[in-house]
């Protein structure tokens, strides 16, 4: 899969930069106080080394005579100075940090949501080829990664970053030459921090593959555990097992080990620097040499020990930027994964005919209506600006479909029919020959290659595709139901219908006897896609929430799964009873559903081989024969 | 607290060395890197007071040394600790995976799937973290800070004085600030797992969103519930945030106390009490410290973080298997007679309801069985008592004549073979699932039985044979496919007993008679028993069981029970009546 192989990857250039400019979207004022208030707490707490040094140079002056009044008056304005500039600092730092964590949290809810929304607005297409458990960790991992991102790393860059500038500043004000020796120290830190840094941030990347693996692994052994156990599997399992797990542990080893080694090593990169800068300014010192600064002040030993300071501040803020750098390739990579997903084409839709309320007179004239009639119409706009109204009544027809779901790769070939309105069409076949695929293009889940499909006359290119749907209803094979009550899940179809309509709904699917019997009736929640429901009880819930959307045009695609000939028995009369007076396309799973069908369509490799109404198809002796005597295998 | 540490530290194993290695080293690291502020503070003060160059180069020289040592040490120990932290994970994992291993159907049923997906990988990150922290951070930054201190009365004398007033405010002050964020965070978290999930059920539920056009609701849904997320997460990280502020702050009253208090003691005692040197030296001491401070605090929330991720290995860990081979097992299966006397059986001992009750039931050797029953007649379980997946809870159950709780598991699972009615299919080729079976089988073996279980036909048909790759999940192969191929697999046992639950549903009728007819013909002493919805697969047997509640309603071949048994008839012509319905399926 697409973002499986993304995984690992390191981020390309450009992701920072948009990155920064969707937070800047997200919170335009915030955003630049924040950053304000970061700057403004950087640069008061890299300052006021220079007056602890001024002070101190006071003190010496001093402190031989032990005259405290004379230096009692300078002290005193430079700790005034000092203390406005730590308030100053603390105000900041408490604004930035408070700001920081209401922007931390407020992106990332809302890139959540930006997510959400896009893939609300994602075709099927990208569904069906996508791995549900690498959509589900944009989410989680890579909506992680961009936390530690935002709240740590962002701030500790800038902060960082500032400190380096002022300091660097500062130490040119003093002396050029110092400030030399503390930039071949710096070199020799950016190389050891890029090669460090390289090794772990491969390695964790690496890890992250190996934690994606070991998770798939885990998901199908615990998932098989009670198969492992009858087939005495065991011994093999732990096998397995083993080999997912060493190759998890050293990768991660090896990630954790580069990284720890990097503090340790910067840290005394840093101590060795500033031995030197005591060296060199010390030997400036004894030889008098002149010393070249911005301020022009001679070299004394009151300029070099506030240098020594300053050497250790500076060390300290690149061990503070590097010991983020595998947050910031991790977090990075998490980003161009979520903006992949966000750069994912959209579902488009050109469609302009809708779906009106409407009203019909004596002479079978309709007109639109604002409230609710229980009568529909296409709305159909032409060039010439004139509007005609064509009533809703279901009549489907394929001419000469053909389709693909990769270009060029035809799965469906020359694929006509009609369904008149209330008519009942099956499709029965092999696995593979194309029902359910027939059914996507109905409903535009996909679009067709060539040929045309007709709803009601009108071709479905030009309905909206939201109303389209809406004249459509669907019940799938696999059931999937909402974390919700009942009563919601049944709702789900008609968002308007009042609790007695749902009720009625669940009543005509059959569902409301075994609805009532739950703990809370139709206020039973339901968690994790009905687990607390049996099979058949979910395609109860499944046909009564199809039951109140009250579609003209129903799909059922039957459930492949076996229930019990009880239960059975009960969903199909359910179905049935959905059925009535709708056109209904019906994929047929087993034959006992569609032989009352005003026509069969036998489907292999894409082609309806077969069609006619029951009798028609036995008298034929074809394929729907073979399959009708079991001599075929459906599914 | 102390029972879980105990159960955890067991997985430590081999990397003992490294995990009480790593701490030691730390400390070294540690008191080197105490002492190069202590030595750079004389070199200053020795510049100061006008020292030659010599003296320099000497503190320089010690000064490097100094540094490479602890590099050397503190390079060591992030060594160490990641080999120590990664062991230990890897071990973790290690053991409860294999004692999940070991676990009956009946602790396997007490944790959901996901559940142990989860343990087995976030929880054990989370505790991975959580012990590096503890042997490197955990250590270092305690230690730091009890050093900083002393080296700061050392040097400092009475200014470290001011640590007793600021370090009690940040020490409250962080307990109190994480005491207040982590329930929150512990709470937050919860919801946030929720919502995750329910973005997972909305992934998979796309053709329903899109089918009733319930885009725009769910994206309401979706974003009440981020923003209920938001505003809880952003309470907590608020209340976090404190910390920030509150250290700067202490850091900030020392300095200004160091620089007027010190001052104003160096100046008037002439430098004789506190000299210049000291006085640096505090505003670099009360800067770790407080820094020192700092980490323990985030250490312990992070500590505290995982230690329900601990709890819940622990749970793992500590469920003992319900089902063990006995001692002095019997290895030897006579022949594939079943007897259950007098059986009764719960799931837990805690159901008021049994599953199955007052089951006496005699199979001779090589007898086919055919079962049927409705949803929760309890048809599987009377099965899965016989390979001693559950035991019983009344009365025994033998197999070839002896209990089955005196065999070697092994053993009589081997022999009792039994396709699940959930089965499963694992990633690897056809080749590879079905030595799941023998795992010597030849390929002649392999092909022999996927003839006798039709799949040789379909498998042959694929481009790659038996080399054919099965995604996870066995997505790749339809329902059909998939049953014959676990029924080959099962067959490669050369069992006594042939369990079938269910495992035909989605083969067509002719090849599910065919399977039938193989199993008469090619394995005719092996005792089979076929649990099925179809009449159709159970029609031919030597005796129909009809299960109902979890008890034996009636028993007896297709003719008498024809004659005798409503249910059995009812169930029958519903099955023919509409000609195609049995065959269809």
């Amino acid at each position: 899969m697409e973002s499986n192989s993304m995984r690992g990857k390191r981020a390309p250039k450009g992701v920072l930069r948009r990155l920064i400019k969707t937070v800047f979207g997200f919170y335009p004022v915030l955003l630049p106080v924040a950053l304000l208030c970061i700057f403004i707490n950087a640069l008061v707490s890299s300052v006021p080394s220079v007056f602890m040094q001024n002070v101190i140079a006071i003190v010496e002056k001093n402190f031989a005579t032990g005259d405290w009044a004379a230096a009692s008056g300078p002290i005193l304005k430079l700790l005034i100075i000092l203390v406005t500039m730590y308030i100053i600092s603390l105000v900041a730092g408490t604004i930035y940090t408070q700001l920081m964590a209401i922007i931390t949290q407020g992106t990332l809810a809302k890139m959540r949501e930006k997510m959400f929304d896009h893939m609300q607005s994602l075709p099927i297409r990208y569904f069906d080829t996508h791995n549900h458990g690498d959509i589900m960790s944009f989410y989680t991992n890579d909506i992680d990664t961009l936390r530690q991102l935002i709240s740590q790393s962002l701030p500790q860059l800038t902060i960082s970053g500032i400190t380096l500038f002022t300091v660097f500043c500062i130490m040119l004000y003093y002396s050029i030459w110092l400030a030399l020796v503390v930039v071949c120290g710096v070199i020799i830190m950016t190389v050891v921090v890029r090669y460090v840094t390289g090794h772990s941030s491969k390695y964790f990347l690496k890890q992250q593959i190996t934690i994606a693996k070991t998770e798939g692994f885990m998901e199908e052994m615990m998932n098989g555990q009670k198969v492992i156990k009858v087939f005495c599997h065991e011994e093999g399992a732990k096998a397995d097992f083993d080999a997912v797990n060493d190759e998890l542990f050293d990768n991660s080893e090896k990630a954790n080990r580069f990284a720890n080694i990097l503090m340790p090593l910067l840290g005394n990169i840093g101590n060795v620097m500033y031995v030197v800068v005591a060296l060199v300014g010390g030997m400036l010192l004894l030889v008098k040499a002149p010393n070249l600064s911005v301020s022009g002040m001679a070299l004394s030993i009151s300029i070099v020990v506030p240098f020594l300071n300053m050497t250790k501040q500076f060390a300290g803020a690149i061990g503070q930027v590097s010991n983020q750098v595998n947050m910031i390739v991790m977090g990075l990579a998490g980003a161009h994964r979520i903006f992949t997903l966000l750069d994912e084409e959209p579902e488009t839709d050109e469609g302009y005919v809708t779906l009106v309320n409407a009203k019909e007179n004596e002479n079978g004239e309709i007109t639109e209506c604002k409230e609710r009639t229980n009568v529909w119409a296409w709305k159909h706009p032409h060039h010439d600006g004139t509007i005609t109204y064509t009533k809703l009544q279901g009549d489907i027809r394929f001419y000469d479909v053909d389709f693909g779901y990769v270009p060029g790769k035809i799965v469906l070939h020359n694929i006509s029919l009609y369904a008149k309105p209330g008519q009942k069409i099956a499709f029965v076949g092999s696995t593979g020959a194309g029902k359910t695929t027939i059914t996507n293009l109905i409903n535009r889940f996909y679009d067709i290659a060539d040929g045309k499909i007709r709803y009601d006359g009108i071709n479905i290119n030009k309905i909206k595709k939201a109303d389209l749907r809406h004249s459509l209803g669907i019940v799938l094979q696999d059931t999937n139901l909402f974390t919700g009550t009942v009563m919601e899940n049944i709702r789900y179809g008609n968002l308007d219908a009042d609790d007695n309509e749902c009720i009625a709904a669940a009543k005509l699917a059959g569902a409301d006897d075994f609805i009532r019997r739950l703990p809370d009736g139709y206020n039973t929640m339901l968690t994790g896609n009905g687990a607390n429901l049996s099979q058949g009880q979910r395609q109860l819930l499944a046909i009564a929430r199809a039951a109140v959307a009250d579609p003209p045009v129903m799909i059922m695609d039957e459930a492949t799964s076996s229930i019990d000939t009880h239960t059975e028995a009960i969903v199909q009369k359910g179905m049935d009873a959905l059925m009535q007076g709708r056109t209904t396309f019906v994929i047929a799973h087993r034959l006992s559903t569609v032989r009352n069908s005003n026509a069969i369509m036998v489907l292999d490799h894409g082609r309806i081989i077969e069609r006619g109404d029951h009798d028609d198809l036995i008298k034929l002796k074809g394929t729907y024969y073979q399959l009708y005597t079991g001599a075929l295998e459906l599914d | 607290m102390i029972s879980m540490m105990k159960t955890l530290s067991r997985s430590i194993r081999e990397y003992k060395k490294a995990s009480i290695l790593t701490p030691l080293l730390v400390i070294v690291e540690v008191i080197l890197e105490c002492l190069i502020p202590f030595v750079i503070a004389n070199l200053v003060n020795e510049m100061q007071a006008g020292c030659s160059m010599g003296v320099i180069v000497r503190y320089g020289i010690v000064l490097i040394i100094m540094s490479v040592l602890s590099l050397i040490f503190g390079g060591a120990a992030g060594a160490t600790c990641a080999t120590a932290s990664a062991g230990f994970a890897r071990n973790l994992r290690k053991d409860m995976f294999y004692k999940i291993q070991d676990y009956s159907f009946e602790n396997i049923d007490k944790f959901s799937v996901s559940s142990l997906v989860t343990r087995l990988t976030t929880d054990i990150t989370n505790v991975q973290m959580a012990f590096m922290m503890i042997i490197r951070v955990a250590i270092r930054c305690p230690l730091m800070l009890v050093f900083s201190f002393a080296m700061g009365f050392i040097m400092g004398g009475r200014l470290a004085m001011i640590f007793l007033f600021t370090i009690p405010i940040l020490g409250i002050g962080l307990f109190l600030v994480i005491r207040t964020a982590m329930p929150l965070f512990r709470s937050v978290f919860k919801k946030y797992d929720a919502l995750n999930d329910s973005v997972q059920e909305n992934v998979q539920a796309m053709r329903v969103v899109k089918s009733y056009v319930r885009e725009d609701y769910e994206k309401k849904k979706f974003g009440n519930a981020a923003d209920d997320v938001k505003k809880d997460f952003t309470k907590a990280e608020r209340i976090m945030a404190i910390n920030s502020p509150m250290m700067q702050f202490c850091v900030y009253a020392g300095m200004v106390f160091v620089l007027s208090y010190g001052s104003y003691a160096v100046i008037t005692s002439r430098g004789l009490d506190i000299n210049v040197g000291q006085m640096s030296a505090m505003v670099t001491y009360s800067f770790q410290i407080l820094m020192s401070l700092m980490m323990v605090s985030m250490v312990f929330a992070m500590i505290t973080m995982s230690a329900e991720s601990a709890e819940r290995i622990v749970e793992v860990l500590s469920e003992e298997s319900s089902l063990k081979s006995p001692e002095n097992a019997i290895t030897e299966i006579k022949d594939g007679s079943i007897d259950f006397d007098n059986v009764s059986f719960k799931y837990s001992k805690k159901a008021d309801r049994m599953a199955l009750s007052d089951i006496d039931l005699h199979i001779k050797s090589g007898e086919v069985i055919g079962i049927l029953g409705g949803t929760g007649s309890s048809k599987s379980t009377l099965i899965q008592l016989i390979p001693r997946l559950y035991d019983v809870t009344e009365g025994s159950v033998k197999v070839g004549g002896i209990d089955v709780r005196k065999y070697d598991l092994e053993v009589l699972r081997n022999q009792v073979a039994v396709v699940l009615q959930k089965n499963v299919l694992f990633s690897g080729t056809i080749k590879d699932n079905l030595r799941w079976g023998n795992p010597n089988a030849t390929d002649d073996e392999l092909v022999e039985a996927c003839k006798l279980a039709q799949a040789d036909e379909f498998i042959t048909q694929f481009p790659a044979k038996y080399d054919t790759y099965i995604e996870q999940g066995g997505t790749n192969v339809s329902g059909g496919q998939k049953q014959r191929l676990c029924i080959a697999r099962a067959l490669l046992k050369k069992p006594k007993i042939l369990i079938l639950d269910d495992s035909t549903s989605a083969v067509d009728t002719r090849t599910d008679a065919l399977i039938r007819k193989g199993f008469r013909e090619f394995i005719p002493e092996t005792t089979k028993i076929i649990i099925a919805q179809r009449v159709a697969s159970v029609q031919d047997a030597d005796r129909i069981i009809l299960m109902e509640g979890g008890r034996i309603t009636a028993i007896g071949n297709h003719e008498e029970l024809m004659k005798t048994s409503d249910v059995y008839r009812d169930i029958y012509t519903s099955q023919n009546r509409t000609g195609g319905e049995q065959d269809g399926e």
